[in-house]
């Protein structure tokens, strides 16, 4: 393969929390993102999975340095985002595009469909020509499935899918050269999110985008994207190819998500009974546990794990995971 | 069987500033003892409405009519004061996020224990010890410290499982359950789900889950109720619905959830086209301006077909080893032949 465009280097963000009152008061670190690493390819879809509160969207965010991370790099094309003055990185955003949850409440509700669509086209290029820019903007609308003529209706007149295509269009009218989707279907009906789903990857294939698909749902991760993130309490637990991470999960933690995932089949469903020996929480962001951030819940836990923070490393197949068990364990989906 | 719930005929009604619009139109449901019926549908199907209508929860510009006799006694006719009786003792309610319906100011105890004395009379330490064993039956873990504290310390799944454990104080006969774990993550849905399914096993309650998630009611139904645009279009049990789907709508979203245990990569069956909008629906079948085997005929109401076990269609479609409602009569047949495609390509019209 050619080089990566997107090479994500040992990226941390936190967030700072005060409790007690005025002479009392305390300061502690939320360590919402902890370290992350990971190379993307043209053309190429990560998913990036884990339980709310895991940091993935904060990861999300972090890449675009649409929040500020306090340690490791972003290196796009070879250059570091996180070391740009805020007008250099501005303009690299024609390149580095985002696609939000809700698709209604991430629109302005006065503006135009067209409007919404054409206004990065206004923000980089002012001097653009009107009729280019109207041209443009209904040759995005047709490219995701939006009539032309309906360039001049509000966001309420648009169905939750349209608006989504409304967003995913603007997303794409500077042309970028990666889009991170924070959860664009969860808030979609199911029969309108297999045609989301079925849009992006239509374009990627069409535009030769870098994806990063951020999700919770491991089904529809599983469908879109080539290699899949686990994330846990801020950290990588496992970078895999996605066929061999369904298959045979390396670590604890994915394994349990897989398991958790319901099957609509009521004879497998009564068969199976989702495991439920992945108990509890995640700990709460102020109560880290020592070692292995996943050890209090791991049933395969051993005395190392309480002690010893494995480090994310490379296995034989070129997957990556962090756990110390990582070549005994066979998790195996049957 | 008897029926614990018996709706009929029931119609839900908003009135807007742009007219009025039904939710739910005409409907037929009936709930027995003991069994756990799921009504699934996407949004604008009234699936919710039509329990919060049962309920007399409705929004203020909404009305009901129609029948829904809770053992035999019309819950639509009660008086505001029969009906919190009933609400609180017989039927109980839950809903897809725990954080707003729980009080942030009150603690778990103050809100459960205030339930138990008003509803059972109990005296405030009888009413605690039995919160406390409920809390344990949800599996709250150190339940006598725990009581004591205020939602906002549970995690997200802890806390539907204090809505739960509420819901159960009065040993109510019916829990309508709505998206009870659509905002919680995989882990804690597993959790959830099971509990469900163990206090379905304990008690002899019936339960009607409310919910888009197709995967939950595989998990938890024995019967389901398909609805689109506030009607029912197919009906029957968990099996006959997952492996023998016959109404097109019904088919179409099944086939379009991506499914682990069936990966593969082929592109998503999408069903074109967007939900409905209940002020602008398509005359006839609702569902054929997105439907894949639309006719001509369709533009005229679909006739509803029935078998003895329960299990309907509304469709022009025949359902396999049915037969037409008593009175409806197919349309005559000449158009049969030439199927009218449906919607373009992707469906945006």
């Amino acid at each position: 393969m050619s080089k990566p465009v997107l090479r994500v280097q040992d990226l941390a963000v936190s967030f700072r929390s005060y409790t007690g009152g005025l002479l009392n008061r305390q300061e502690r670190e939320i360590r919402a993102v902890d370290g992350i690493s990971f190379e993307l390819f043209a053309g190429e879809t990560l998913g990036v999975v884990g339980e709310s509160g895991s940091g993935k969207s904060t990861l999300a965010r972090a890449i675009l340095g649409l929040v500020k991370p306090n340690r490791g790099r972003v290196m796009w094309l070879g250059e570091n985002l996180t070391a740009l003055d805020d007008e250099a990185m501005r303009q690299r955003r024609k390149e580095l595009q985002i696609v939000f949850q809700d698709p209604v409440a991430s629109l302005n509700p006065r503006m135009t469909a067209g409007d919404i669509i054409a206004e990065p086209l206004w923000t980089f290029y002012p001097n653009m020509d009107r009729v280019q820019v109207d041209e443009r903007t209904r040759g995005m609308m047709k490219m995701v499935g939006l009539l032309p003529n309906q360039i001049n209706r509000y966001p309420h007149e648009f169905s939750g899918g349209q608006c989504q295509r409304i967003g995913i269009a603007r997303s794409l009218v500077l042309n970028p050269r990666l889009i991170v989707c924070d959860e664009p279907v969860s808030s979609l009906d199911v029969s309108i999110q297999a045609q989301i789903i079925n849009l992006l990857q239509d374009l990627q294939a069409k535009l030769g985008l870098a994806l990063i698909f951020v999700a919770h749902d491991l089904s529809v991760v599983r469908h879109i994207s080539d290699r899949v993130l686990v994330m846990y309490m801020g950290q990588a637990m496992e970078v895999s190819e996605k066929t061999a991470l369904y298959r045979r999960p390396l670590h604890p933690y994915t394994n349990a998500l897989i398991k958790s995932v319901p099957v609509p089949d009521p004879k497998l469903a009564a068969a199976a009974r989702r495991e439920s020996w992945l108990t509890g929480d995640m700990p709460s962001p102020f109560k880290r546990p020592r070692g292995c951030v996943f050890h209090d819940r791991c049933p395969f836990r051993v005395q190392r794990c309480l002690a010893d923070v494995p480090a994310l490393r490379r296995m034989e197949s070129g997957d990556w995971v962090a756990c110390h068990r990582g070549e005994e364990l066979d998790l195996t989906v049957r | 069987m008897k029926a614990l719930l018996d709706i009929r005929g029931l119609v839900v009604e908003f009135d807007t500033p742009e007219g009025v619009v039904k939710a739910v139109n005409g409907l037929d449901v009936r709930i027995d003892e003991g069994e756990t019926l799921a009504i699934v549908g996407e949004s604008g199907a009234g699936k919710t409405q039509l329990m919060l209508a049962v309920m007399g929860l409705l929004a203020e510009n909404g009305k009901a009519h129609g029948e829904a006799l809770y053992r035999g006694r019309d819950l639509l006719q009660m008086s505001p004061h029969e009906l919190n009786s009933v609400r609180g003792s017989n039927i109980a309610m839950i809903f897809q996020d725990p954080m707003t319906s729980l009080n942030p100011y009150l603690t778990i105890e103050q809100q459960m224990v205030e339930v138990v004395m008003h509803h059972q009379g109990l005296k405030r330490d009888e009413a605690r010890a039995h919160a406390i064993e409920m809390l344990r039956a949800v599996r709250i873990p150190d339940p006598e410290e725990r009581i004591r504290q205020y939602p906002h310390e549970y995690s997200g799944g802890m806390r539907q499982r204090v809505m739960i454990a509420i819901g159960l104080l009065c040993e109510p006969d019916l829990l309508i359950a709505d998206e009870p774990s659509t905002a919680l993550d995989v882990t804690v849905q597993a959790q959830i789900t099971e509990l469900v399914r163990e206090l379905r096993e304990r008690t002899s309650m019936a339960i009607v889950l409310i919910t888009h998630d197709l995967a939950a009611v595989a998990e938890l139904s024995e019967r389901v109720i398909v609805m689109y645009a506030g009607e029912i279009v197919e009906a029957g049990s968990a099996e006959d619905i997952f492996y023998r789907p016959q109404h097109p709508y019904t088919r179409g979203l099944l086939a379009s959830v991506p499914r682990l245990d069936k990966a593969s990569d082929d592109e998503l069956h999408a069903i074109p086209g967007n939900p409905p909008n209940l002020q602008d629906l398509p005359t006839g079948c609702h569902f054929r301006d997105r439907c894949g085997s639309a006719m001509e005929k369709c533009k005229r109401p679909p006739p509803l077909w029935l078998d003895d076990a329960g299990r309907m269609s509304r469709c022009f479609l025949p359902m396999a080893g049915g037969r037409l409602q008593a009175g409806q009569i197919l349309p005559p047949e000449p158009d049969a032949a030439t199927p009218e495609a449906a919607t373009t390509e992707d469906g945006e019209a």
